[in-house]
């Protein structure tokens, strides 16, 4: 059968069982989507308002189901527009394939209208890029590409198709056979020197703890490192990505570690005399000072990405393999263990944790953020999947709503991308259409892409947007309080209001200004079908406590004074 | 460590010869701020495979961690550090050096009998010397021509081969894409 390239473009992704892509037309994507018309009852388009925001639901999508997310522009400034969402899903291992159209062949290298070297701007942002080079390639190459971006660690991939090679026509056979990829090979079994080398550890460690990241989750190893973790009675910190790698109610799982984490779980870092880090990178807010961390502790570190290990932190065991595959090859052999005092010392740490809560301090009227997060876990019943963005709200999201399943937080963790929530929970949502989807921002980030309000309205995407305005953009100013002398340089904000903006979308919209109404808010937001848009306008001048200052020893943190200390500004 | 006691690794890659790789080669060293001493690249007898020999400052990172990351890039099929094993290395100088008087014309031929080196074009203004040896005798060389008067110079880059039968090769065939595909799509297994 005679196939144009557009076409081919289409049969490719069906048989990856792609049913819904992001996308933003222009001149040299438009064969494509004219082939989009042709198949439009199989695959899904979603019109976004900003390349960007294709490129975070994308990613939404991927992180919500472990598919590949994909999305789709134009040349030039279409696919310059994807580089921050490649850059997020590639800091954070998410599988993303893009489809960007180029100018056709005869034109590269002339500077032609809307041309960008964008195979050239990608490289350091994605796992792997293509300049297809004929229509003969193109089917080949999409498979490897999908390949790419599911396997090993996960990451973005793009595939840059010249316009002409879109309109192009061949005989179509798909290759089914196998990919070769001379360069590319995944691990298999961890050798057993490196297990027992491993088992060893742990066997005589009186005071270790699993440092639980995001791999766990990609892996599907969550059944296997709870086994672990209650076999051998070991405390489980989670990275902010590895939320939900251990179910939060747990009570091995001491909570999030790092610049925002739990003191108790850094404290516990810091005193441990066994690391086991599972599927996380030992990134500088989980760390913070090199040279002062976890100054006791052996440490034993799984990655499917060698170049992981002994990069940052120097480890006595370093085992290349998935982490599912290495736990599988652990368990059998591994002994039961307890250690009471160990977690009675974490448990007085937790305690007084619990005293500095400021769930648990009289704030009289005011609004905070922690007490709205901590309501709409509680409304939800902590079952929603929470998309968040970046900043102060982020961080109580990770401390307030605990998750019991896997990829129920998705969050950009890596990058740090303001601007990603709104977009990514969309993505989520498609990906997830039984689940209640909440998209948790801040008044800063959520108008780097709002205009996605546009997208949701017109796909009648049920996500609920619940906007923690402040007026400020809260984290910077909590930097500038602590470390600049309170100079609110660039931070006070002002906004529009949220919800004359959401009715100019025609989307319902409720301001929140006191707790008591937080309980009604949900249910609002459950009340319609389509996206709601919620604001929760809160103090102005929170603060994310405990805090670790960057490159300060891990468990040199400002913490919040008790209530008998200082009464809370 | 490395040999003769500097910190300098000497990693070889077989790569895809495809474009763009050494795009990736390079714009890795340049990201994970890697400090590259020399990089050289070059076919080998198959004519899909390219042989690219980086020569590293491994203060910053160690070498093993520059392996696992040119290992990472798809299009990188073999990285091996030779500096780990027994080894022949060859860098190639050709250096243009002032012979306008009789005493700089003697010097050179002096300097040059002591190396590996040969005069390969020689007037009454300038010479050029060729040497091809392990980079520290065409450095010594170098410094030893340096009085005379070196007016230009211009290097390959160290390559590098492990000795014996240490073999660092790949049985990779690449598709083949156009016509051949056309004719004969069995050949990546339709």
């Amino acid at each position: 059968m005679k196939l144009t390239g557009a076409e081919i473009i289409m049969e490719c992704l069906l048989r990856e069982g792609v049913r819904v892509v992001f996308g933003y037309p222009g001149g040299a994507i438009l064969p494509t989507y004219d082939a989009f018309y042709q198949y439009r009852d199989r695959i899904h388009h979603v019109l976004v308002r900003h390349e960007q925001g294709a490129s975070h639901m994308a990613d939404g999508f991927a992180r919500a189901t472990g598919q590949v997310g994909v999305c789709i522009a134009t040349s030039g400034p279409g696919a310059t527009n994807l580089v921050t969402g490649l850059a997020t899903a590639m800091m954070d291992s998410v599988p993303v394939v893009a489809i960007t159209g180029q100018v056709p062949r005869a034109a590269i290298g002339t500077d032609a209208f809307q041309e960008t070297d964008v195979t050239g701007v990608t490289i350091p942002v994605t796992k792997h890029n293509y300049l297809v080079g004929s229509i003969e390639e193109l089917a080949y190459t999409i498979r490897e590409a999908f390949h790419i971006a599911r396997s090993g660690r996960p990451g973005p991939v793009l595939i840059d198709i010249p316009k002409d090679i879109q309109t192009a026509s061949t005989e179509f056979v798909y290759p089914e056979g196998e990919i070769r990829l001379p360069g590319y090979v995944l691990p298999k079994q961890a050798s057993d020197v490196d297990i027992k080398a491993a088992l060893k550890l742990i066997a005589e460690a009186k005071r270790p703890v699993i440092l639980a990241g995001h791999g766990l989750i990609m892996s599907g190893a969550v059944n296997e490192v709870r086994e672990l973790a209650e076999r051998a009675n070991i405390p489980v910190a989670l990275t902010l990505l590895g939320k939900g790698a251990m179910p939060e109610n747990h009570p091995l799982t001491i909570g999030m570690m790092g610049m925002h984490g739990a003191a108790a779980t850094n404290y516990a870092i810091q005193e441990s005399d066994l690391l086991i880090a599972l599927g996380m990178r030992f990134d500088d807010r989980v760390t913070g000072n090199l040279k002062t961390y976890a100054p006791h502790a052996k440490k034993i570190h799984v990655d499917i990405d060698p170049s992981e290990i002994n990069k940052n932190v120097k480890v006595d065991v370093g085992i290349h393999g998935d982490l599912k595959t290495v736990l599988r090859q652990m368990l059998p052999l591994l002994e039961s263990k307890s250690h009471p005092e160990w977690m009675a010392r974490i448990r007085d740490w937790q305690e007084d944790g619990s005293e500095r809560d400021i769930l648990n301090y009289d704030t009289g009227d005011k609004l905070l953020g922690a007490q709205v997060i901590n309501d709409l876990w509680k409304y939800t019943g902590g079952e929603a999947i929470t998309v968040t963005d970046v900043g102060q709200h982020q961080m109580l999201e990770a401390q307030y709503y605990p998750h019991q399943r896997p990829a129920t937080m998705l969050t950009s963790g890596g990058l740090g991308t303001m601007g990603f929530g709104f977009p990514a929970a969309i993505g989520a949502k498609f990906g997830k259409p039984e689940e209640e989807v909440w998209a948790i921002v801040g008044d800063g980030g959520f108008q780097m892409t709002l205009c996605e309000l546009a997208t949701a309205r017109q796909e009648n995407v049920k996500v609920n947007i619940a906007i923690l305005n402040n007026s400020y953009l809260g984290m910077v100013r909590q930097w500038q309080e602590f470390f600049y002398d309170e100079r609110y340089q660039s931070t006070p904000m002002f906004n529009p209001d949220f919800c004359k903006l959401a009715e100019a979308y025609d989307i319902p919209a409720m301001r929140v200004t006191r707790r008591d109404q937080i309980a009604e808010s949900v249910e609002f937001a459950r009340r319609h079908d389509g996206p709601v848009l919620i604001e929760y306008v809160i103090e102005k001048e929170e603060i994310v406590y405990p805090m670790v200052p960057a490159g300060a020893d891990l468990d040199k943190m400002i913490r919040r004074p008790k209530p008998n200390e200082v009464k809370h500004g | 460590m490395a040999d003769n006691g500097t910190s300098k690794n000497t990693l070889v890659a077989l790569v895809e010869n495809k474009p763009g790789v050494l795009n990736r080669v390079a714009s890795l060293f340049r990201r994970r701020n890697f400090n590259v001493d020399s990089l050289t690249v070059g076919r080998t007898h198959k004519d899909h495979v390219s042989r690219m020999t980086i020569v590293v400052d491994v203060k910053r990172a160690d070498a093993r961690i520059i392996a696992a990351n040119l290992k990472k890039l798809i299009n990188v099929i073999d990285v091996q550090n030779m500096s780990e094993q027994p080894h022949i290395s060859r860098d190639l100088a050709l250096i243009k050096v002032r012979t306008d008087d009789v005493e700089s014309r003697n010097g050179v031929t002096l300097i040059c009998e002591r190396y590996p080196a040969r005069i390969v074009d020689i007037g009454t203004k300038v010479a050029i010397i060729e040497i091809t040896a392990q980079e520290d005798i065409v450095e010594a060389l170098i410094n030893e021509l340096r009085p005379i008067g070196i007016v230009e110079l211009v290097r390959t880059g160290v390559v590098a081969m492990g000795r014996g039968i240490r073999i660092l090769d790949t049985d990779y065939e690449p598709l083949r894409f156009g016509e051949a595909a056309n004719n004969g799509l069995e050949r990546y297994g339709v």
